[in-house]
């Protein structure tokens, strides 16, 4: 593999809670090379999602190191980490979180705005994305008038609108019946067929199937880690 | 990125319009309160400025007459103890200008079909140069005028449109409680006293002429009134003492009897007539910034509503790449723009009111552009002063905590 995205050593987290710390991660380490599609599974309350959080920069680890690109995320201000969500990272979220007064269109342009993209050009790259997950013609629709799959489908594009490198996903078929579910993961198989790292998590070993790697947490490790086998039930279906 | 920031805030704004209204609402009614109470303070002290400008600068006025008795004060004028003669030794004094004796009264007077009652003052021509009187038309009476008795008159703008219309009244004739006066010309408007008489509904007409044909006078030589002009305000409280003694010595008062004239500082009543005005005027403005105040509280106060009900989406934003700066932006320029929206509507408000107070009460009012543009000033400081601390508090948000918050 070529270059590393994501570094992760003896990375820990643990919560304050009224009883003291709660370990949530311990020691983790990972390396993820550019243009990987990574599974994360694991049992629930293992610590899923708490990585994710990390790795897209919403939050921050106790101890150990996260490098992004190489460089040490926990050097950087809250700028600069503003600047990676917005720009680097694109992260998907299990209950999708569009805006629900803003159009399709303003939703999926709003990280343009942040990235000091004029007016045309985000609605340009808006259309184009929305055009991408086939709901162009939404545009000027608010959220609420769409369905769950169309609206992860929005998110997604929202989420790729700054031409990140690297997606995270928490769960994000999680809300959404299976036929969609496989909709929205032939999506995730072709922008990591355009190079992109994918990086989702799962509980579903059909949706784990169309990653090329999987990751096992199990209480706040990694229990396994290895190239996803096949099984003939759960080829990837053309959508 | 300023014109989508403006867009989501108008957005924001207009999800929640009956709230955004009643925000808006106590910026209106503060401002209106601030630009109403500046325009009937400002008119209030434009009024008293312009009747202490009319009335003429460093004036006494002797009356004849205790001060008070018993502490009523008894009618002005009562006890005839003042002369002509009092006058003309007051006028010996050092400091003093000019000393005009008056002898005044109400009267009817008649012109042609019209009729019309106003207050005739007898008096020289020294009274004219102490109230800085001008005449418009015509000319004014003389000294000459004064010794002879003649029966002329000067009459006011107003006792003048009453009685003649729009003729001009020089030359003709008029009656005052019967006795012919030949009008010699018509004196410059001066508008309201300190008092809210109208000063231009009067006649002027030489004092001897007024004893003689109209008031009469209980001894030879007695006046109701002088009018001294001091020759500068710094001589005044000199001249002021000076006189006294004089009076009090020239009616051979005893030590320790009490005076039978009242002497009266007009410029010092004019000024704390002014000064009261100003103070009044003051007071007005603060109790009106007080609503602004609270005006400027309520911005805040929904303001940090507003961030504790949207802190899932200022997580979202903050999850897909908004800075700090940018969330502050977002929530201050909401503020600022009820602020100066409310600012606005309630400069009309404050201009409405202002202008029906002056068409219901004929209460003097002054619109300045400076006041509406301080009031503007006040408004964006407020919009930026409450709306800071609920922005500071939504652009510190950490990002997973607020996309927590259920
Ligand atoms: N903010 C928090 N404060 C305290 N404890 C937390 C917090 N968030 C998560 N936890 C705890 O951390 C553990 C791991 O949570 P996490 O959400 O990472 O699990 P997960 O693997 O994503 O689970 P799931 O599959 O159900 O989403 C859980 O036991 C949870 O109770
Ligand atoms: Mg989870």
């Amino acid at each position: 593999m070529s270059d590393t995205v994501i570094r992760v050593e003896a990375l820990c987290k643990s919560y304050d809670t009224a009883a003291g710390p709660f370990p949530v991660l311990k020691e983790v380490d990972l390396a993820i090379a550019a243009g990987e599609f990574v599974a994360v599974m694991g049992p629930s309350g293992s610590g899923k999602s708490t990585f994710m959080n990390i790795l897209g920069c919403l939050d921050r680890a106790s101890s150990g190191r996260y490098l992004l690109d190489g460089r040490d995320v926990a050097t950087l201000d809250r700028d600069a980490l503003a600047a990676l969500r917005g720009r680097t990272i694109g992260f998907v979220f299990q209950g999708f979180n569009l805006l629900p007064r803003m159009s399709l269109e303003d939703n999926v342009a709003l990280p343009l705005v942040y990235a000091g993209v004029e007016r045309d050009e985000r609605r340009r790259r808006a259309r184009e994305l929305l055009a991408k997950v086939g709901l162009e013609t939404y545009a000027a629709s608010l959220p609420n008038r769409i369905s769950g799959g169309q609206q992860q489908r929005v998110a997604i594009a929202r989420a790729l609108v700054n031409r990140p490198r690297l997606i995270l996903a928490d769960e994000p078929t999680g809300n959404l019946d299976s036929h969609t579910s496989e909709e929205i993961m032939a999506l995730f198989t072709a922008l990591n067929d355009e190079g992109i790292t994918v990086v989702l998590v799962t509980h579903e070993p059909d949706i784990a199937q169309f990653a090329s790697r999987q990751v096992r947490f199990l209480d706040g490790r990694i229990v396994h880690d290895g190239p996803t086998v096949h099984t003939p039930a759960t080829e990837p279906a053309p959508c | 990125m300023l014109s989508a920031m403006l867009g989501e805030a108008w957005r924001a704004m207009g999800a929640n319009r009956l709230r955004t209204f009643l925000t808006m609402l106590g910026m209106i009614i503060g401002v209106g309160a601030v630009v109403l109470m500046l325009a009937v303070g400002q008119g209030a002290q434009y009024a008293v400025s312009q009747s202490i400008n009319t009335m003429g600068s460093n004036l006494f006025i002797v009356l004849a007459g205790p001060p008070s008795s018993g502490g009523v004060r008894s009618a002005s004028g009562g006890g005839a103890t003042l002369t002509r003669a009092d006058g003309d030794a007051i006028a010996e004094l050092p400091g003093i200008d000019v000393v005009a004796p008056v002898h005044s009264g109400s009267a009817q007077v008649v012109y042609g079909p019209n009729n019309w009652n106003t207050s005739v003052f007898g008096t020289t021509p020294d009274y004219l140069e102490a109230r800085s009187w001008t005449v418009a038309e015509g000319d004014a009476f003389t000294d000459s005028d004064v010794r002879a008795a003649t029966r002329v008159a000067l009459i006011g703008k107003t006792a003048a449109s009453n009685l003649f219309g729009s003729e001009s009244p020089v030359g003709k004739t008029l009656r005052i409680k019967q006795t012919p006066f030949v009008v010699l010309g018509v004196l410059a408007s001066k508008g309201q006293s300190l008092d809210g008489r109208d000063q231009d509904d009067t006649i002027i007409v030489p004092i001897t002429s007024a004893q003689r044909k109209l008031f009469g006078t209980p001894f030879p030589g007695a006046v109701r009134m002088l009018m001294i002009k001091a020759s500068s305000a710094e001589a005044m409280p000199s001249t002021e003492k000076a006189m006294v003694a004089l009076l009090r010595q020239r009616h051979r008062l005893r030590e320790g009897a009490d005076n039978d004239f009242m002497l009266r500082n007009l410029t010092a009543i004019a000024d704390s007539a002014a000064e009261t005005t100003r103070i009044m005027s003051l007071l007005l403005g603060a109790i009106a910034s007080v609503s602004l105040l609270v005006g400027g509280i309520g911005i805040m106060n929904i303001m940090l509503v507003s961030v504790t009900e949207r802190t899932r989406e200022i997580g979202i934003r903050l999850a897909i790449g908004a800075r700090e700066r940018d969330v502050l932006l977002q929530f201050l320029l909401e503020a600022i723009i009820i602020s100066l929206a409310g600012c606005f509507i309630g400069l009309f408000v404050g201009i409405g009111g202002a202008l029906l107070v002056n068409a219901l009460t004929d209460t003097a009012v002054i619109i300045s552009g400076s006041a509406g543009l301080i009031a503007f000033a006040v408004a964006a400081g407020i919009g930026i002063f409450f709306g800071l601390y609920p922005a500071k508090k939504a652009a510190a948000l950490d990002p997973i905590e607020a996309l927590r918050y259920q």
